[in-house]
Order: C-alpha cells, then sequence, then structure tokens
C-alpha cells in the first residue's frame, strides 16, 4: 500500500505546478528546430517504461473494459465460441446481487471505521512523538512504524490467532477486565472490527511519520503567541494544529481511502469473508468470481464498479479539499 | 512537570509494548512444540523451546525454495524497475519532445485506476504468451511504475541544468550523461525508491497469488497463506512460517529505516 | 590382438551410444497430487522407476484446500501436468473444459485396469455420456465418528439409526453438557457442505433437475432435510461457526462434541488424539437413515487418475497409472494414509479387515451415490449451498427463503450450461 499512498498524494500537490510548467515547456518546443537531436534521445530513454505501461497497463484496463461487456468464463477458456457479447447484462446483474450489496456495505464499513480511527490514531501518536519532553523518539518511532513494514498475511496469521475465543490472547487480556470471551472472528457482528482493529495497528504508523513531518512544518512562533495569549491545549490544537494540518489531513485521508477500499489479503487470510460473508470485500468478491469460479466477465464489471466508486470518493474529497483552500 | 513526564513516557512505553506484542508472541509460539500454543491461559514464554517447527517447515514444506523466490522476484523487480523508472524519470525532467505534458498528465491521472481491473486480462495475455507461472509473470507488470518515474523526475527536476551543459560542452553523449551524472546525484531518491519497491514486490499478495499456480513457484506470503488453509490446526507451524517471511524484509528496513523514512516525509511535505 | 581390441573398442562405442539413446529416451512425466498422497504416493516412485528405467515421475504436490484452484489456473494458463489426481467430483468440469483423454481405449487395452474390479458406485463417478476419463485411485465417503463414552453417558450403547434418533441422542448430550458450552455435534456450516447434500440425498432429492438446468433445492425433499440439518444449530446442538474450533481432532478428544460426520482420511488422527483411556472411546458407524431400514445414503467420494488431453506421454502416464492400480500398492496406500483402496480385492486383506473402524466404511460404501455430474458442481456447493446453510444456521433467513435463495443463485450459476445444452 505504501508505494500508491506516495503515488496519489504527489500526484494532487504537482499537478498545478505541472500546468505552469507545461505553458513554459510548449513555448521553448515551438522556438526550437522540430528536428533537434535532442528528441530521439528523450524517445529512447522512455521507451521502455512507456512499452511497459502501454502493454501491461493500458492494453489490459482496455480490455477489461471489453471483457465487463461480455460472459468470459470458463467454457469460453475452453473455445471462444462460448463467449457471448452480453452488453450490460454484468452490470444490471451486479446491481441486483445481494452479495454485491454486502460487499459493498463491508467495504465501505471498512473504509469509514478503519480510514478515520487509523488517521486519529497516527495524529495522536505523532503529536505525542512531536512533543518537546519525549526522549528516545526514535526508537518509540520505530516500535510504531514496525507493523508498517511487516508482510500483511503474516501479521494476520498471528492476529487470527491473537483473536481466538478460546486460546487467543486478546480474550485473556480482556477476561482482566473481566469482558466475558468474545469469538472476535467468528461473530458477524465482530468479525469486521476485528479486522478493523488489526488494519489501524498495522498502519497508522505510516501516516503517523507523515503528520510527524506535517507538525515539525508548522512555525513554533505560533503557538508561542498563542501560550503569551494564555490559550490551552485543547485551543492551540483546534485554531493553530488542525487548521496548519488541513492539507496534510487531506492528503493522508484521501491516499488511506483509496488503499482501505481495495481491502482484500486481511478477510482472505483471516476469515476468508465469513461469517455469513460479513467480511466479503469487493476486491475479494472480485477475485472469488474472476479466479476461482472463473466466471471472468462478472469480475471485470465489479472492478470497474470498484474503480468508479474509488473515482468518486476522490472526487468528493478533492472537492473538500477545494473548498477548505 | 516530571510526573507529567513520566506518565508520558509509560503511556509510550505500554503502547510501543503493545504495538510489538503481536511480534513478540508470534516469535515464542514459533519455538513452541505442536498443540502447545493452543492451551489457557495463553503461554507467552515456550515451556521447552524447540526449533522442530522451522525444520518441518524446511524439511516437509520445502520453505527454503518460497524463500528464494521471495528474494530473487524482490530483486528483480526492483532491479528492472530502477532503471526503466530513471531513465523516464530522467527524461520527462530534462528534455523537451513532443506531447511532453500530455503524456505525463495522463501517466498521472492514469494512477487513480485501481491495479485490480488490469489483472484479469493481464492474467489471459500472460497465459497466451506462456508466462503464467514464471518468474516473468511477476515482474512484468513491477517493470515500470508511475509513482517510480513521478519521484525520479521530481528528483531530476532539482539537478541544475548547467551541469548537463557543461558535460556535453566535454563531449559526453545523452546515455553517458544519465548514467554518469544524473544515476550518481539522484543516488538519495533511487535507494528511497529500492526500499519502496524491494518492500512493496516483498509484501504484494494479490497479484503472486494469481499469477503463480505451482507451489514451487510460490512467494513467501502466497505460501503461507496455502500453509494457513492446509495446516490451520497446527498454529505454532504458521508462527514460524510468518517469522520467516517477515525476517527478511525487517532486516532491509532496519538496515535503510533513514532512507524509507525521509521518503515517506520527503514525498508528503512538498512535491 | 590389434584387431580383438578393435573390436571391441567399436562394441564398446555401440554399447554407449545405445546407453546414450537410452538416457535420451527417458521420458518425464510430471504427477500432481495432493496433500498426504503427494507424499505418499513420491516415496512409491523409485520402485515404479526401477520397472520402468524409461520413465521417470516427477511429482507436485499442491494443497487440497487450493487444488481445484490452482488446477483451474494451470489448465486456464496451459501448464497442465500430463497426469493428476482429480476429486472425482471434478471429472465433470475437466471433461466439460475438453481438457481430458477419454480413457475407453486404454481400459480396453489393458489387462490391469478393468472396470469390474471396482466398486460400481465409484466407477460410475468418471463416467459421462457413456465414456470413462477417470480411473478410481482411492475411494471415500462420509460417515459418523463419534463418541462412545458420551453416548452411553446419553444412554445409547450403539449409534443412532435413524434421523430421529440421532437428534434425539444430540438433546441427550447436550442436556448432559448443561453449561459447560459443550455440543453434541459438529456440523460446521461454513466450510462443509457435504452433510446438506447427503442428508438431502438421503431424502430422495435429486439436488438440481432437468439434467442440471436448475437448482432443485426448494423442493420439498431437500427442504426437509435441510431443516432437519439447521434445527441442530438452532437448538444449540451443534457449534454455529468453525472459528471456536482450530482442532478438529483436539476438540473432540476433549469432548467438545460428541459426533463428527466425516471421511476415512480422519482415522489416523482421531488414532493419534484419542490416546490413553480414551483409545477406546469412539467408534465409526453407518450414517443415519430417514426412516432406518438400511443405512443412510452417503457420497461416492475419492480421488481418481486423469490423464491431461495435452499431455505428449500418455502412455508413459497409462503405465504409472497401472502400477498406481495394483492391488499391492493400493494397499500400501491404505497403510501409509488410510487411503481406502478403490480395488475391491483389497478389501479382502487382513490389514483392512483386522481394523475395526473400517467396518462400517466397507458397509456404508455399499450405499453410495455419485453428487449431479455438472461442471457447476464446485461453485455450487462451495460458494452457494455453504453460504445459505450458514444463513439459515445463523437465524438469519428462514429455511424455506434461504433455499428459494439458493435455487434462484444456482439457476443464475447454471444459465450458461443452459445456454450451452440448448445450442
Amino acid at each position: 500500500m505504501a508505494p500508491e499512498q506516495v503515488r496519489s498524494r504527489k500526484y494532487t500537490v504537482d499537478k498545478k505546478k505541472h500546468e505552469a510548467k507545461e505553458k513554459a515547456g510548449s513555448r521553448d518546443l515551438h522556438s526550437k528546430a522540430p528536428f533537434s537531436v535532442k528528441i530521439p534521445a528523450a524517445y529512447l530513454f522512455l521507451a521502455p517504461a512507456m512499452l511497459a505501461i502501454a502493454v501491461f497497463f493500458f492494453i489490459p484496463v482496455a480490455a477489461a473494459f471489453i471483457i465487463s461487456f461480455t460472459d468470459f468464463d470458463i467454457y469460453a477458456l475452453s473455445s471462444f465460441s462460448n463467449l457471448r457479447f452480453i452488453a450490460l447484462k454484468n452490470y444490471l446483474r451486479i446491481f441486483n446481487d445481494p452479495l454485491f450489496y454486502r460487499a459493498l456495505k463491508n467495504t465501505f464499513y471498512f473504509v469509514i471505521g478503519a480510514g478515520p480511527l487509523s488517521i486519529a490514531v497516527s495524529l495522536g501518536a505523532a503529536m505525542l512523538l512531536n512533543s518537546p519532553m519525549v526522549r528516545l523518539k526514535g526508537l518509540f518511532r520505530l516500535f510504531y512504524f514496525i507493523p508498517v513494514v511487516t508482510t500483511l498475511v503474516a501479521v494476520a496469521v498471528v492476529w487470527r490467532f491473537i483473536y481466538h475465543p478460546r486460546f487467543g490472547i486478546l480474550n485473556y487480556l480482556l477476561g482482566f477486565l473481566s469482558v466475558n470471551p468474545i469469538d472476535w472472528l467468528g461473530d458477524p457482528d465482530w468479525a469486521m472490527p476485528a479486522i478493523i482493529l488489526m488494519a489501524v495497528w498495522k498502519n497508522f504508523g505510516y501516516n503517523m511519520i507523515i503528520f510527524i513531518a506535517g507538525l515539525q512544518n508548522i512555525p513554533e512562533y505560533l503557538y508561542e503567541a498563542a501560550v503569551l495569549e494564555g490559550a490551552g491545549w485543547w485551543h492551540r490544537f483546534k485554531s493553530i494544529t488542525l487548521p496548519m494540518l488541513a492539507p496534510t489531513t487531506i492528503f493522508v485521508g484521501i491516499i488511506t481511502m483509496i488503499g482501505y477500499f481495495q481491502l482484500f489479503a486481511e478477510p482472505y487470510v483471516m476469515t476468508q469473508g465469513g461469517p455469513l460473508n460479513r467480511t466479503l470485500s469487493i476486491v475479494q468478491y472480485m477475485y472469488e468470481e474472476g479466479f476461482r469460479w472463473w466466471n471472468m466477465g462478472y469480475s471485470a464489471a465489479l472492478a470497474f464498479v470498484l474503480f468508479f466508486i474509488i473515482f468518486a470518493a476522490a472526487l468528493l474529497q478533492l472537492r473538500f479539499q477545494k473548498d477548505v483552500e | 512537570m516530571p510526573a507529567k513526564k513520566t506518565i508520558l513516557h509509560l503511556f509510550l512505553v505500554i503502547t510501543s509494548l503493545l504495538t510489538v506484542m503481536p511480534f513478540i508472541w508470534m516469535i515464542s509460539a514459533s519455538l513452541m512444540a505442536d498443540g502447545h500454543a493452543s492451551v489457557y491461559p495463553p503461554r507467552f514464554i515456550p515451556d521447552t523451546f524447540t526449533t522442530v517447527q522451522y525444520e518441518s517447515l524446511f524439511s516437509r514444506l520445502s520453505v527454503a525454495q518460497n524463500l528464494f523466490n521471495s528474494i530473487f522476484v524482490s530483486l528483480l523487480v526492483t532491479g528492472v524497475s530502477l532503471i526503466f523508472n530513471s531513465m523516464a524519470g530522467y527524461a520527462f525532467a530534462k528534455y523537451r519532445f513532443r506531447g511532453k505534458n500530455k503524456l505525463f498528465n495522463l501517466l498521472l491521472s492514469s494512477m487513480i485506476i485501481p491495479s485490480q481491473v488490469t489483472m484479469l486480462p493481464l492474467f489471459l495475455m500472460l497465459k497466451y504468451m506462456g508466462l503464467i507461472n514464471t518468474y516473468m509473470a511477476i515482474l512484468i507488470p513491477g517493470m515500470a511504475n508511475i509513482f517510480g518515474i513521478f519521484l525520479i523526475r521530481q528528483y531530476a527536476l532539482s539537478i541544475p541544468d548547467s551541469l548537463i551543459e557543461s558535460a556535453r560542452i566535454d563531449g559526453a553523449g545523452d546515455f553517458q550523461i544519465y548514467s554518469r551524472i544524473i544515476l550518481p546525484l539522484a543516488k538519495p531518491v533511487l535507494v528511497t525508491l529500492t526500499i519502496f519497491t524491494f518492500m512493496g514486490t516483498w509484501n504484494d499478495f494479490l497479484w503472486p497469488l494469481i499469477a503463480l499456480t505451482d507451489s514451487s513457484m510460490y512467494t513467501l506470503p502466497v505460501a503461507l497463506s496455502s500453509l494457513m488453509r492446509e495446516h490451520s490446526k497446527d498454529p505454532e507451524l504458521m508462527m514460524a512460517g510468518s517469522v520467516i517471511t517477515i525476517i527478511p524484509v525487517l532486516a532491509v528496513f532496519l538496515a535503510l529505516q533513514k532512507h524509507y523514512i525521509k521518503g515517506i516525509m520527503s514525498g508528503s511535505i512538498k512535491g | 590382438m590389434k584387431f580383438t581390441v578393435k573390436i571391441l573398442l567399436i562394441c564398446l562405442s555401440f554399447l554407449s551410444m545405445s546407453c546414450r539413446q537410452q538416457a535420451e529416451r527417458k521420458v518425464t512425466i510430471t504427477f500432481w497430487a495432493m496433500g498426504a498422497e503427494g507424499e505418499t504416493v513420491q516415496k512409491l516412485v523409485p520402485a515404479f522407476e526401477n520397472l520402468n528405467p524409461g520413465i521417470h515421475v516427477k511429482i507436485q504436490m499442491i494443497p487440497w484446500t487450493t487444488a481445484q484452484e490452482k488446477l483451474i489456473t494451470a489448465y486456464a494458463s496451459g501448464n497442465t501436468p500430463d497426469g493428476c489426481q482429480l476429486g472425482n467430483t471434478w471429472v465433470p468440469q475437466f471433461e466439460a473444459l475438453n481438457s481430458l483423454e477419454n480413457l475407453d481405449k486404454w481400459i480396453k487395452s489393458s489387462n490391469v485396469i478393468q472396470k469390474d474390479k471396482y466398486f460400481p458406485g465409484i466407477w460410475d463417478t468418471n463416467v459421462l455420456r457413456g465414456s470413462t476419463f477417470g480411473i478410481p485411485w482411492y475411494i471415500d465417503t462420509r460417515l459418523l465418528f463419534y463418541r462412545t463414552d458420551i453416548l452411553a453417558l446419553a444412554g445409547y450403547k450403539n449409534p443412532p439409526k435413524t434421523w430421529a434418533e440421532l437428534y434425539d441422542v444430540s438433546k441427550k448430550i447436550k442436556a448432559l453438557a448443561g453449561e459447560s458450552g459443550r455440543f453434541a455435534i459438529y456440523l460446521p456450516t461454513s466450510n462443509e457442505w457435504a452433510p446438506f447434500i447427503i442428508f438431502g440425498l438421503q431424502n430422495g432429492s435429486d439436488i438440481l433437475k432437468d439434467n442440471g438446468r436448475y437448482g432443485d433445492f426448494s423442493n420439498i425433499k431437500f427442504r426437509e432435510a435441510f431443516e432437519y440439518l439447521i434445527k441442530f444449530h438452532k437448538e444449540g446442538l451443534s457449534p454455529v461457526g468453525i472459528s471456536q474450533v482450530t482442532n478438529v481432532y483436539q476438540a473432540f478428544r476433549d469432548g467438545y462434541f460428541a459426533m463428527y460426520i466425516s471421511g476415512p482420511w480422519n482415522i489416523r488422527e482421531f488414532e493419534k488424539w484419542m490416546t490413553g483411556p480414551l483409545k477406546d472411546k469412539w467408534m465409526t458407524a453407518a450414517l443415519p437413515s430417514p426412516t432406518g431400514n438400511k443405512p443412510g445414503l452417503s457420497l461416492a467420494g475419492g480421488s481418481s487418475l486423469v490423464i491431461f488431453k495435452e499431455s505428449p506421454h500418455k502412455k508413459e502416464v497409462w503405465k504409472f497409472f497401472e502400477y498406481l492400480s495394483s492391488t499391492q500398492v493400493q494397499l500400501r496406500f491404505y497403510k501409509e494414509i488410510n487411503d481406502l483402496p478403490a480395488l475391491k480385492e483389497a478389501w479382502h486383506d487382513s490389514s483392512i479387515t483386522g481394523n475395526k473402524y473400517m467396518k462400517a466404511f466397507f458397509i456404508q460404501f455399499q450405499n453410495v451415490v455419485a453428487t449431479p455430474k455438472v461442471p457447476e458442481w464446485e461453485e455450487i456447493v462451495f460458494s452457494k449451498v455453504q453460504q445459505y446453510a450458514e444463513l439459515a444456521a445463523r437465524n438469519v433467513m428462514p429455511e424455506s427463503q434461504a433455499l428459494k435463495a439458493l435455487d434462484h443463485d444456482v439457476d443464475n450459476i447454471l444459465e450458461k450450461r443452459r445456454w450451452l445444452l440448448s445450442r
């Protein structure tokens, strides 16, 4: 998830800057002779990456779009004569498919549950570690960060056992608070919160680092002035920290959301989507339909629905960003 | 004030412990004999230490092959993508050519497309090319990466044109400028990108799960999830598998953590 | 002298040439096997290679849980092995993909593999439209594993013979368990479809109708069976969900449940876990039936040996199959991992007749039937039957509504099949 996170942030920040450059660049181009020696070299440098992206990214995107209008399945794999063009039927089926709505609901539950929570935890951790009182900052930062770099499948294996209703540590620890054992992954109402808890633990360190960077960019004199005016901690947080961090927060919000919409490995490893399909995510549903049952047409349509959801959500957040600015 | 400070540090210590507790439990359970982790109350320290889980991973379940696959594939993808991305990033930063900005914007805006969209056709393409279940199947979608191109372009923009021009006056060719001037100067961003790519490939799950069909080709996460389904009654064995999966990536991170964290930070503040 | 040396040299070179030729002619075949079979068949390869020096067998082991997925991926990507072990319910799917070799002519010319040596119900699972596509390798079916001590406490000296008895004994065991949180029977919904299909078949349901064109789950025959099983969950006789039970054998040992419907692959494990005072406290029994006048039906399960069409070495694979189909080798499998031999002859061996747990299996094998032979079978049971069984068991959906929805989903899955059949 990490590279995508930075990826999309760059995109949003850079766009304006880039548009300014574009004008300058095109002017330069016109002033030069059309057959400058520099042109072939540039194309040579670009060719490998652009070719790879065109052939193995753009063509598949187009192909997926076409496949989503067919009933490409296991029979079609064996012979193309078994392939039918079915126009919008896959999409119509999706919108009448209770399991899709289940997966959609679960995914939103996860995004809305884990997103703000993990951002809040990240911000809290960042502010703690940014406090001048704290010693050994590097060490604590390292501890908080370790879950980020570890392999998700591996930690999911461990968490599955932490959540074990009879032998898991979590219920054991909760036992001291006289909480009755909870069947975390086996109870339809607890399974998603359990996955959310794990996801927050796994991811908060990444955003924490970004927040630390953001906090360090807030000029100290603002706080000093506020202290002189007698503003309390909460007031300083509300009127200085939060507004100054707003661009960072929105950026973090977008990348976190995009990543969380693609929930897959956690439920795949920990619950296989159960119980009662209450942890089935859209990507997992897509995977099952496409690569387990080979209903590839339907699966491709699901992928596009996911794409549009992410697209819409990102647009919404960008609109929000504009309002803030 | 000192009391406040103590409480603050106490809080940090406790939360840090909670954060790393799953790893401690993982390591400890991996050193237990069969069935010893499934007890109440949970044991944090094995009665008797045993490496029997690791032995059976390596002897019976041939995890060494998966470890090799993970290392090989991660290095391969990192190496190839570093070359491709740095070349393209350099071209976008320092050359003028027709359609450059349109192309760049197209690339940037396509980053919103989730990779899941491409998976089905990519699978079919690779199938017809006979590349499913080969290392190539993992390399191909990772060869070039828009984020990497972007990162390098941003960095290369900060390299002064005068350096390039003086090299050109000295008679250096385009490729020499790239390899002798740009690459050494861009070393910090290349290191950052190396870690990102290596870890990203190592931890990747969905695509290897789809593209590798043979257990001898599995990367560690895929092997682990398959182990999980087959041996879910042996938690100790799975813990050992988790430890093996995590250790290499953790080692890379600990060795290069400054660059990694700097990478995240520099990306966040201003592009 | 010189002349003889020359002749010798020539002879030698001929010899070495023929040696090299033989080495070149050595054929490597790949064979995929699942789980424990993979490990065991590996051990049998050297003996086979000694008998057939021209053939080298490469065994690839795949885990059971992902086997079907992986095989289809292999098919989709053109990476199928030469030969393979295939769960016999999967044969229709791979046949529909046109990927399996029709074995009729191979069987006709073989004096090792002959139809009448096998249990007819099992052989039949490999026959599609009159042609045979797989050879039974080992067979299995599901029956009742139970704790004799717990059933005795509940007043049952003998295992339940009818549905009514099964329900009654479960009630009594649950009553004995009281507040301990223990259960009578383990009938997991979210990862096991078999009990639902078995009880449906017992009650006379065809599961699908119209030559596999539509689901037939709403039919009264299936509904009765379904409601009967769901009752065990609703009344707390069986744990709902699977997360409580990490290890079935451990749970069985601890008396967490007293009965379990499963197959022969468990015997070894139960023997391993039920030790000390518990050693003789468990038994196997043929499944109860709705009325009890004869044992209830169960599934004709097991694995078949198949040859993939793409294979360039069919002859060699067939040789390997003939080797695996000898009584001795079959018995060896039984001794190693309790795989029950498909050859009837092997069942007269003392190693089987002397095992008290096998008696029930022998009885049960007289009463087995195949599941509907449609390629979509796996998708139907794994993604749909389990899903709706769970919904009903957890009381989210009334049974009749769940079955209606099940029929609807299954009809959707079978839409392509209907279209293909109508062409």
